[in-house]
């Protein structure tokens, strides 16, 4: 059952990921590509050359092409530096791995002072059974002058 | 250990404040003054950083070096770049004058689509060879600021002159005397 559900949310997830790879629309490439001269991305910029690389988009969206047909055309014109998300190879392979390195090293930190923390406390709290024991023998480990003072004091109430 | 540990982050995070610091003043201090740009500005004549294009057309390549000998004038372009409309009767025109006291244009289209820098070759009915420098590693050599910008090389291979922003008639004339010597 749980993996039927798991099957019907998978494809309801790929269903518009294929329908956008097959027919993608202006404003899902316009977050996805770079305008060069402007270094954002197209949604974000009214440049002239953006303009003129969203009629090339709406051109090749009525031609039919897909969006990887499209961006590979862009990316065979102005290079890679047209794409917002860098390719998952070669150098620009860094650009998804050091965040999560970065993330995997804080969780890797944040677990390492905590373990010490907890390890500091379980020392404090093996410290505790030698003042129990103190108190189980009903004297505590006192200077002898305060503890005769405290002797008295505790006698005359008790009178 | 703890303490140890504790100073070592403090220098750690103190010389990456230092080196960032460091890069900002540098960046700031070579500003307009580096690359071949930076150089014509100071008053030296710089070698012209070398390239071969796919020329704009489909014809084949173009290569500055294969210029040599000629005074060559370097005009970076783009379609979308108003300015360079207005200057590129002008630059015909000069090519046109020019070409046989051993002068040649060369336009590098930079940072265009392929279809536009031809639409734009045909509608101004330029004849002189162009480039195609689609990801713009050409212009970046070179140190471009925007769109046009244009260098004027001697028969030696060294630009000995530059024009940033659109030409006019006179400031080719001059680039060009310049260049010739």
């Amino acid at each position: 059952m749980r993996l039927l559900l798991a099957l019907v949310a998978a494809l309801a997830l790929a269903a518009p990921a294929f329908a956008s790879e097959a027919r993608p629309t202006l404003a899902e490439l316009e977050k996805e590509l770079v305008c060069p001269t402007c270094k954002t991305t197209l949604d974000m910029s009214d440049s002239p050359q953006a303009d003129r690389m969203r009629a090339f988009i709406r051109q090749r969206i009525a031609a039919g092409d897909s969006k990887s047909e499209i961006k590979a055309q862009l990316v065979a014109q102005f290079g890679e530096g047209v794409l917002a998300s860098p390719p998952k190879r070669g150098f620009d392979l860094l650009a998804w791995v050091l965040p999560l390195a970065g993330l995997a090293a804080g969780a890797a930190a944040v677990g390492a002072v905590a373990w010490r923390w907890s390890r500091g406390r379980a020392a404090g709290a093996a410290g505790a059974p030698v003042a129990a024991g103190a108190a189980a023998t009903g004297r505590l480990d006192v200077d002898p002058e305060l503890a005769r003072r405290l002797d008295e004091e505790l006698a005359r109430f008790d009178g | 250990m703890a303490a140890r540990l504790k100073l070592a982050g403090q220098a750690f995070a103190l010389l990456t404040i230092a080196s960032l610091l460091g890069l900002l003043v540098w960046k700031l201090a070579a500003g307009d003054a580096s690359g071949v740009r930076g150089a014509v500005l100071r008053g030296d004549a710089p070698p012209a950083p070398a390239f071969t294009l796919p020329e704009l057309r489909g014809d084949g390549e173009v290569a500055l070096d294969s210029f040599r000998g000629k005074v060559v004038v370097v005009n970076f372009w783009a379609s979308w770049c108003a300015p360079c409309r207005d200057e590129a009767p002008l630059l015909e025109a000069a090519w046109r004058e020019h070409r046989d006291r051993g002068v040649v244009v060369l336009g590098v289209d930079a940072r265009d689509l392929v279809a536009d820098g031809r639409a734009f070759v045909r509608e101004f009915g330029i004849t002189y060879p162009n480039g195609y420098d689609g990801p713009g590693r050409i212009s970046d050599a070179y140190g471009l600021t925007g769109f046009p910008e244009t260098y004027f090389v001697d028969r030696e291979g060294r630009v000995v002159h530059l024009v940033s922003g659109p030409l006019t008639e006179e400031s080719i004339a001059e680039g060009i005397r310049k260049a010739l010597g």
